[in-house]
């Protein structure tokens, strides 16, 4: 039982951290709204002047901002559906028994390592160009017209660049859950005849559910603000194809230099965000109470 | 030992006080190879001035752009030199954000200077920055297709030539493709090739009232017939090609023509790099008759925050990095090929560079045929060719050229781009106070 | 009773894990290998896959131009220290949530992880300007700190997902025995918690090594760490996949080994509490 002398002691552990983090959060906060309801603009300082809410009206009337909200969930909705749908198998492969586990595994999550902008110019250059990469290479060997990626599906192509940087992740979590599976609790399945196909629906997968909410709930947190895959291979193109919301921030801030629009956009992304958390934490949320 | 090192204290305090105290220069910078090659040539200088430490940040175009704007719009003192663009130089020196090079020395000779390259680098006849490399654009192309081809590059060809060209060049079963463009979106970008096209079709970006003129059939003709080349005889993909994209493609000799920077010329004849180095000629971009040729101007140039404490180091270094005898320097280390072009008339005038530049002929024609005082048919209230010199414009060039790209990918019509275009451009000239 | 590992299923799956790993590795595999290809090389179609000729030019030339020492040591003090500072802020307040928690617990944990959704380039020019004053441009203490907070939400909820796995019980009869809290921390709890630890910590340096905002708008050469190093090699003008591709493979060296001799730890501990 908690004493008040532990409670109080609690207290003070907790807050160097809420402390620190609600500065962190509160200094800039407080500066962004400042300059969201100034005239601001990097390239001609001196010239501010309050404008109320314009810099939102302007920011939420762009023709950019629907077609940037909605490639933002789309991007992360496809993401996510593709590092838990290939996570999983690979995932159970893991688990099996492989002879060089140690290499295959350290193969798996090297993605992870690699910074976005290195990984995005691999994958543009060498892999996916049209003419010079190598899957055109690949499609025209065995008598292919190449996909034109960054063309005809830019948005697929950025959402499946992300995707191979997530996917050692989602597969090391969901492994780790595999790994401590009770193996009594499959053995038994296993004997009273449940085909591998049903202990896997009955057993592993109510067991997974948590690990799945948890990628989920990280992935989220990375994805909403995906910037550097799409600044390397589309700058957001063609037309508004690939502009996500943190690239038009982005557009507003560093080549506009447009302070208060971008201010106010990254307000507007903060409540999008928090409207995003929201909905995964009444759906997916449950599975986090402990 | 101690005796050792008490007189070599002494005397390094002795050295100190006639001297100045050791001095620091933080040099921000392009990754272009230009600009290596002077990081590269850095202890020649020191060599000369021996109390000067010199310490480079080398970025690329983007990132470096956007951290010495940062820096310098919120005065963060963290650059002693910078080097920016044509585009910047007056827009920034108007807001007295550089200091004027009034002491670059005696024998820096500004008026060596090519003239179109001194003017874009000056404000009211002042120099803001020293030009350390400058380009205009031209068309490369490959000698060995004309001539299968039967063809022949005039010296100054017109786009009916060169479409015509592109046509009859291109064999997409052999993966060769009549011409390379660039079709990624961004104001450096595509909207640099393509305002540079649109000039010689006698558009321009806004009329003497600032009023965008994307509505004009001048530019419905230049768009059109850029997304139909490029859909008849462009590469696959053209939509996310920049710069670097069509020099990896015209280098493994996929492009029978390609219209870009000036300064492509000594990527594409060099045999390290370019699988097609000497099948490459050379001619100036096409126009159609009207007196503009579809070439652009930059030039990349070294300049001093104004703040800075250190400007007379920073200023020394300039006048060392942009002199004839910097360009001799390399000359004798690296060979004359590899000196920084478009900036000085001697250059042009060297028989050793001529003889191993067989693009500098065209270089300077290029250069001096691009007039950022005067850059379209039509009047017009902005300075610069592929450009409009006002701060608003990275934003309204990189969202026109996001709808340009879109037009090529075929993901939106020509005429929707256009009005795309134009509504984008209208709107923010209008939060900006140009128009009402 | 073990599961029974016929020959087939040991083949059929090695073969398979050996399939997809190596699928999923092959871009890094290819970036390697064109690091040692000539730049016309690395463009070329057909492309070569081992028989072109090996060149190290390009570490050669990323030698000469940059001090890939300075820019690495720098990635090191601002990866580890961040890391490092956030663990020791987090540790007591993961603790005392997963402890000691209040009806306010889970929103607190949510507000913390809802500071990390903000795209940063939404606030730069309040972050510049307030690090200009405070004299932290270029400066390695300003990386680490704004690293750590940034941090600071995942480190946390990390470590209170895995302390809440502690079994109270033994919490208890610590307690009863008379151990007060901070023995408790020191002598019952971190023990239990090194797994958790371990993979937070790495995780952290992970993510931390490879942030590229505020490393390349806040740090200029001093404080460089090898996020600039790259950036001073990819997209000049003129080819450079095989130097960025030499330059990468650099960059990426030391976090890759560090994952191949922890990859045991990391696993072990990446459970966010998710395990059962």
């Amino acid at each position: 039982m908690a004493t008040r002398q532990t409670q109080f002691l609690a207290r003070a552990l907790l807050t160097p951290a809420v402390g620190l983090l609600f500065i962190w959060m509160i200094v800039p906060l407080a500066l962004t709204l400042y300059f969201s309801t100034l005239h601001y603009s990097l390239l001609d300082p001196g010239s501010e002047a309050f404008v109320g809410l314009e810099n939102f009206r302007y920011f939420l009337t762009d023709p950019a901002f629907l077609a940037s909200l909605q490639n933002t969930l789309v991007l992360v909705g496809s993401v996510l559906a593709l590092t838990i749908l290939l996570g999983i198998p690979l995932a159970l492969l893991m688990d099996q028994p492989v002879i060089g586990r140690n290499i295959v595994r350290l193969m798996v999550i090297a993605p992870f390592f690699v910074m976005p902008t290195v990984s995005a110019l691999v994958w543009k250059n060498l892999l996916m160009h049209p003419v010079s990469g190598l899957f055109a290479w690949l499609a025209k060997l065995v008598g292919l017209t190449p996909i034109d990626w960054f063309t005809d599906a830019p948005l697929l192509a950025v959402i499946l660049i992300v995707a191979w940087q997530w996917l050692p992740f989602a597969t090391l979590i969901l492994l780790t859950a595999l790994q401590s599976l009770d193996e009594e609790q499959k053995e038994a399945a296993e004997m009273d005849g449940a085909s591998a196909l049903s202990s896997f629906i009955y057993i592993t997968l109510p067991h997974m559910a948590r690990p799945i909410t948890v990628v989920i709930l990280i992935e989220t947190i990375f994805l909403l603000t995906v910037f550097a895959e799409i600044f390397v291979t589309t700058g957001g193109g063609p037309g508004l194809q690939t502009t996500n919301i943190a690239f038009l921030i982005y557009s507003q801030a560093l080549i506009q230099f447009d302070v208060g629009s971008a201010s106010a956009g990254g307000l507007v992304a903060v409540v999008i965000a928090n409207i995003v958390a929201f909905f995964l934490v009444r759906i997916v949320g449950r599975n986090l109470e402990a | 030992m101690k005796y050792v090192l008490g007189a070599v204290c002494g005397a390094s305090v002795l050295l100190a006080v006639p001297a100045m105290a050791e001095t620091t220069l933080t040099i921000a910078t392009v990754n272009n190879g230009d600009m290596i090659r002077m990081q590269g040539l850095t202890g020649e200088f020191t060599k000369q001035n021996p109390d000067i430490t010199v310490k480079w940040v080398t970025l690329e175009e983007n990132v470096l752009r956007q951290r010495v704007t940062t820096d310098i719009a919120t005065k963060g003192g963290q650059f002693d030199v910078l080097t920016i663009g044509t585009y910047e130089v007056p827009i920034w020196a108007k807001k007295g954000w550089l200091v004027p090079l009034a002491n670059l020395g005696a024998d820096y000779d500004v008026a060596d200077l090519l003239p179109k390259i001194k003017d874009a680098v000056s404000v009211d006849g002042k120099l803001y920055a020293a030009p350390f490399y400058g380009e205009s654009s031209m068309v490369m192309y490959r000698t060995d297709l004309f001539d299968k081809a039967g063809l022949k590059m005039p010296e100054n060809p017109t786009w009916d030539f060169v479409i015509d060209a592109a046509k009859k060049l291109t064999d997409k079963s052999a993966g060769t493709y009549g011409i390379c463009l660039r079709g990624k979106a961004g104001w450096g970008e595509n909207m640099a090739f393509l305002s540079a096209m649109a000039n010689s079709y006698g558009a321009r970006w806004f009329d003497e009232k600032w009023e965008p003129q994307f509505n004009t059939p001048e530019w419905k003709t230049t768009l059109t017939t850029y997304v139909n080349v490029m859909k008849e005889a462009g590469p696959p993909g053209a939509s996310s090609n920049g710069f670097n994209e069509n020099l990896a493609l015209f280098n493994a000799g996929k492009c029978a023509m390609w219209i870009d920077a000036t300064v492509a010329a000594s990527f594409v004849t060099n045999p390290k790099e370019s699988r097609v180095a000497d099948k490459v000629g050379f001619a100036l971009a096409p126009n159609t008759g009207l007196g503009k040729n579809a070439n652009w101007l930059w030039a990349w140039s070294l300049a001093i925050p104004a703040g800075s404490k250190k400007s007379d180091v920073a200023e020394k270094f300039i006048a060392w990095a942009t002199s004839k005898d910097y360009t001799k320097i390399v000359a004798a280390k690296e060979g004359w090929a590899n000196v920084p072009p478009g900036t000085r008339t001697s250059l042009y005038q060297n028989p050793e560079y001529l003889k191993v530049a067989p693009f500098a002929k065209l270089t300077l024609a290029s250069i001096d045929a691009a007039d950022p005082n005067k850059p379209t048919v039509k009047p017009v209230p902005y300075v610069g060719v592929q450009y409009a010199a006002i701060p608003e414009f990275q934003g309204i060039g990189t969202q026109v050229g996001q709808q340009f790209s879109a037009a090529l990918a075929g993901s939106m019509t020509v005429d929707a781009a256009l009005a795309g275009a134009q509504s984008v451009t209208e709107r923010e000239m209008k939060r900006a106070g140009y128009i009402k | 009773m073990a599961r029974k590992e016929t020959t087939q299923r040991v083949v059929i799956s090695t073969i398979g894990a050996w399939f997809f790993g190596f699928l999923i590795f092959f871009p890094i595999l290819w970036m390697v290998l064109a690091s040692f290809k000539t730049e016309l090389e690395a463009f070329a179609i057909p492309p070569s896959f081992l028989f072109f000729h090996w060149t190290t030019e390009n570490y050669v030339t990323v030698q000469e131009r940059s001090d890939y020492l300075h820019h690495a040591m720098n990635s090191i003090i601002i990866a580890g220290g961040s890391t490092l500072i956030a663990l020791l802020i987090a540790i007591p307040a993961a603790w005392s949530m997963a402890f000691s928690p209040t009806k306010r617990t889970k929103d607190i944990l949510l507000w913390m992880l809802s500071t990390k959704m903000m795209p940063p380039v939404g606030v730069l020019v309040p972050i510049y300007l307030i690090y200009k004053s405070f004299g932290l441009l270029d400066s390695r203490i300003g990386l680490v700190f704004i690293l750590c907070l940034g941090n600071l939400p995942i480190v946390i909820w990390m470590l209170f997902t895995y302390f809440k796995e502690i079994p109270r019980d033994i919490l208890e009869a610590a307690r009863m025995d008379g151990a007060t809290i901070g023995r408790e921390l020191v002598y019952v709890l971190t023990p239990m918690a090194i797994p958790g630890l371990a993979s937070t910590m790495l995780l952290n340096l992970i993510l931390a090594w490879n942030e590229a905002f505020w490393t390349l708008n806040l740090a200029t050469s001093d404080a460089a760490p090898l996020t600039t190093f790259i950036a001073s090699y990819s997209s000049p003008e003129g080819l450079f996949w095989a130097k960025l591709s030499a330059a990468s493979t650099l960059a990426i060296a030391p976090i890759l080994v560090l994952g191949w001799f922890s990859q045991k730890q990391l696993v072990r501990g990446l459970t966010f509490g998710a395990v059962k």
